[in-house]
């Protein structure tokens, strides 16, 4: 692997800022270069949170992704403002729950997800995040799935480790709609 | 040791702690608020002096007092309030006091916003407030760098007993990256000179001299250090340079940006080599002139309407033409974007500076 | 033989710059004696500011750190915090502490600084020569106000000690004058009450001298005490304004 750029989009509170968050303390634990960055510049105007991660295996340049390998979009304003931008054969993870268009481009490989109805069934809507990894990770496999619990338990607080379970839950379930 | 994933304005915060950090004093300001934050809950843990200041005025001259003990003392801000600090910051340099000095710049004139510009450079380099003086500038270009160099800043402050800053921008202070937090040896320097020692050879921290002769003598002693400075402190990263056609020179953000259109150009066999100052003052000015003698175009880019560049025009050699490409407000630039002004350039059709 | 009378050890062998009349000399002296008084003077950090007092640091023989116009309070701060077991004291004239300096002296008192400050009010700019300060009396005549200072458009005379007695960092503030034998003694007194606070770790302490200055007043030498019991203690009226040095002894 020689980098992996992702921009993930989404609502501002569909935990966007720290999936990405999850998976550059992932790539450190893996001994990998990482960046993270939030929202910034002139993207970030139009009620969308997004950021750009970067996971390689050599010095990084710009933290700033122009091209993205991968789009996770979770919501339609972001897939209609990211997807133009996405690598010729990228890949694009779109939420079907939220988004009700189809994709325009054919370049790419468009791979659609009910996240949020999934996220509602397992009972907690604030998991559609760790599905929505879960199926980045199914299909690129960037970080492993132990690295991630690993770095879950390293960012959130103690008092929330007894959601530890139902993260890694939806983590698996994201990765089992693209096995 | 193991790496941390964090912010480059934590990064800060933590690297000061590490370099002995007794005093901060600040005044909150976007997009370099974390300094304060994450200092106002570290400090008080390990016995240190976190002050939040009634404004960034008092808060720079907070730091002239403590300075003056010979401890080790920090400010951070960003733009407009540095604007504020530098009439300390003068009196500071003038009293040869050590500390150390951030800048997260966000775009400008003005209000501005909160985003990254590289607009600051004039102010940083040149003085910024009144009289002849300079500060050491270093330019960090990632989380690690903000770490490391906020350290090297604490010693440079007390090598030269000059304040010394770390001029950074939005994107670096808001960006997280794995950070291996160096521990470094500290060298410790003379303090005879320092007030509130409790000894009977009393001394005065002052700027002023009434008379002509004797402050242009304050004058000349500072002009010898910045020289010494010119001399021992140059710090810079070549990428590429020995065989480009057109070498890039950009620092901070901008340099990661141009770092990747290298990368890019490469691969595509367009021979692009990167100038990376990490010193802004002292500047690199020989190396730009061997670099620019070898690579005959020279194309400056900067999160701002052409500063740096005016110090590579005068730097490079008279036969080497200099280029240059800016973007401001708080855009930066995409790394497609740089290769696509660096190959207008290699095709002729780019703009002299 | 026996000594009646000796320079206090606090000031330096130099003379005063300052012209006939000025009260700068006299609260130079009350301040030196009160610091060798306390048996304090090698461990006292002074700070100076702009205007006429700048070069106070070449008259005490302690150290000291000159400070940029109205920031004294700022730059004791930062020695006091970056050294507490030094004693640190701003002096500060009108002009430095009432007007360009007005956030750094009330938020100083408010964040109850231990430290101390000899406030110096002659109600005009001294150095610069004259102009109107704010503390300069209505219809008082400045170089800047040629006419007499009329509030409808240059305000009215601030009044520091009553406005900083109201916050609740403030441990002590008196306004003093040193128009008398009896007066300068009273000044004297408040003064060291003012560093002893400090030393007893009781907090922000201020005191304010009514001080001639006949030169910028336009009076005869001899006139400055006059102008001072009869136009300045009428706007400014002496004695304590907040006093809370025995129950904040040891910091509390």
């Amino acid at each position: 692997m020689a980098a992996e750029k992702v921009i993930i989009a989404g609502f501002g509170g569909q935990g966007v800022l720290l999936m990405g968050q999850v998976l550059a303390y992932a790539g450190m634990l893996e001994n990998k270069e990482v960046s993270w960055i939030p929202s910034y510049g002139p993207e970030m105007r139009g009620g969308t949170a997004n950021c750009n991660v970067i996971v390689s295996s050599k010095k990084i340049g710009s933290p700033v992704i122009s091209t993205p390998d991968t789009l996770i979009a979770l919501n339609r304003p972001s897939m209609e403002k990211f997807e133009s931008s996405v690598k010729k054969d990228g890949v694009m993870i779109y939420n079907k729950s939220l988004i009700d268009v189809e994709p325009k481009r054919s370049d790419i490989k468009a791979v659609s997800a009910d996240i949020t109805n999934i996220a509602i069934e397992m009972g907690n809507t604030k998991i559609a995040n760790m599905i929505a990894l879960g199926v980045y990770l199914g299909i690129t496999k960037v970080v492993k799935l132990e690295s991630i619990m690993q770095a879950l338990k390293k960012m959130l607080p103690e008092r929330h480790h007894d959601k530890l379970p139902l993260n890694q839950k939806a983590l698996e379930k994201g990765m089992s709609l693209v096995a | 040791m193991a790496k941390e994933f964090i912010k480059g304005n934590e990064a800060i915060g933590k690297a000061a702690i590490m370099a002995g950090l007794d005093c901060y004093f600040g005044y909150p300001i976007t997009p370099q608020s974390e300094i304060p934050e994450y200092l106002a809950a570290e400090m008080p843990k390990v016995g240190k002096v976190f002050l939040q200041a009634e404004s960034e005025v008092a808060a720079i001259n907070m730091v002239y007092g403590a300075a003056g003990t010979g401890i080790r003392v920090m400010t951070s801000s960003s733009s407009p309030g540095i604007s504020l600090k530098v009439e300390g910051i003068s009196y500071i340099a003038s009293a040869e006091l050590p500390c150390v000095i951030v800048n997260v710049q966000r775009g400008g004139p003005g209000l501005g916003n909160i985003a990254p510009e590289q607009a600051d450079y004039f102010q940083a380099t040149k003085g910024g407030g009144h009289g002849n003086y300079r500060l050491l500038v270093l330019a960090p270009d990632s989380a690690q760098e903000m770490a490391d160099f906020t350290m090297l800043a604490f010693d440079l402050a007390e090598k030269y007993r000059n304040p010394v800053m770390i001029l950074a921008d939005g994107c670096l202070g808001q960006m997280k990256e794995a950070v291996e937090f160096k521990k470094t040896v500290r060298k410790e320097y003379n303090k005879d000179w320092t007030i509130g020692r409790g000894e009977k050879d009393h001394k005065v921290i002052s700027s002023i001299d009434i008379e002509p002769e004797k402050l242009e003598q304050r004058n000349l002693k500072l002009l010898d250090k910045y020289k010494t400075m010119e001399k021992e402190e140059v710090l810079f990263e070549e990428y590429l340079c020995d065989d480009a056609d057109l070498v890039l020179v950009a620092y901070g953000i901008t340099s990661r940006v141009a770092r990747s259109a290298v990368e890019l150009a490469r691969e595509k066999g367009i021979k692009l080599g990167l100038f990376r100052p990490k010193t802004l003052f002292p500047f690199p000015k020989k190396d730009i002139y061997r670099v620019s003698q070898k690579a005959k175009k020279m194309l400056t880019c900067e999160l701002s309407t052409g500063q740096m560049v005016e110090d590579v025009k005068l730097n490079s050699h008279k036969d080497t033409e200099v280029y240059f490409y800016g973007r401001c407000g708080g855009v930066i630039p995409a790394d497609l974007e740089l290769l696509e002004q660096a190959q207008k350039v290699l095709d002729g059709k780019g703009v002299r500076f | 033989m026996k000594t009646v009378y000796e320079k206090p050890k606090s000031l330096n062998d130099v003379h005063f710059h300052y012209c006939p009349g000025c009260g700068h000399g006299v609260i130079h002296k009350l301040v030196a004696e009160v610091i060798d008084e306390l048996g304090i003077q090698h461990k006292t950090v002074g700070v100076a500011p702009v205007g006429c007092a700048v070069f106070a640091y070449n008259y005490y023989n302690f150290d000291f750190s000159q400070a940029a116009h109205g920031r004294a309070p700022a730059v004791a701060t930062g020695i006091k915090r970056s050294k507490p077991e030094t004693v640190v004291f701003s002096y500060q004239g009108d002009g430095d502490l009432a007007a360009i300096g007005t956030a750094e002296i009330i938020h100083a008192a408010n964040r109850g600084e231990n430290i101390t400050v000899i406030f110096v009010n002659n109600a005009i700019y001294g150095m610069t020569g004259g102009q109107m300060a704010p503390t300069t009396l209505v219809g008082q005549k400045a170089t800047t106000a040629p006419y007499g200072r009329d509030p409808k458009t240059m305000g009215h005379p601030i009044k520091v000690s009553e406005l900083l007695s109201n916050l609740e960092g403030v441990t002590y503030i008196e306004r003093t004058a040193i128009t008398t034998p009896g007066e300068i003694m009273k000044a004297k007194k408040a003064i060291k009450k003012a560093f002893q606070n400090q030393i007893d770790g009781a907090g922000f302490s201020m005191v304010e001298i009514l001080s001639q200055c006949p030169t910028n007043w336009g009076v005869k030498p001899v006139d400055g005490t006059k102008f001072i019991k009869e136009k300045l203690q009428e706007v400014f009226p002496l004695g304590v304004y907040k006093d809370l040095s025995e129950e904040r002894k040891g910091g509390k």
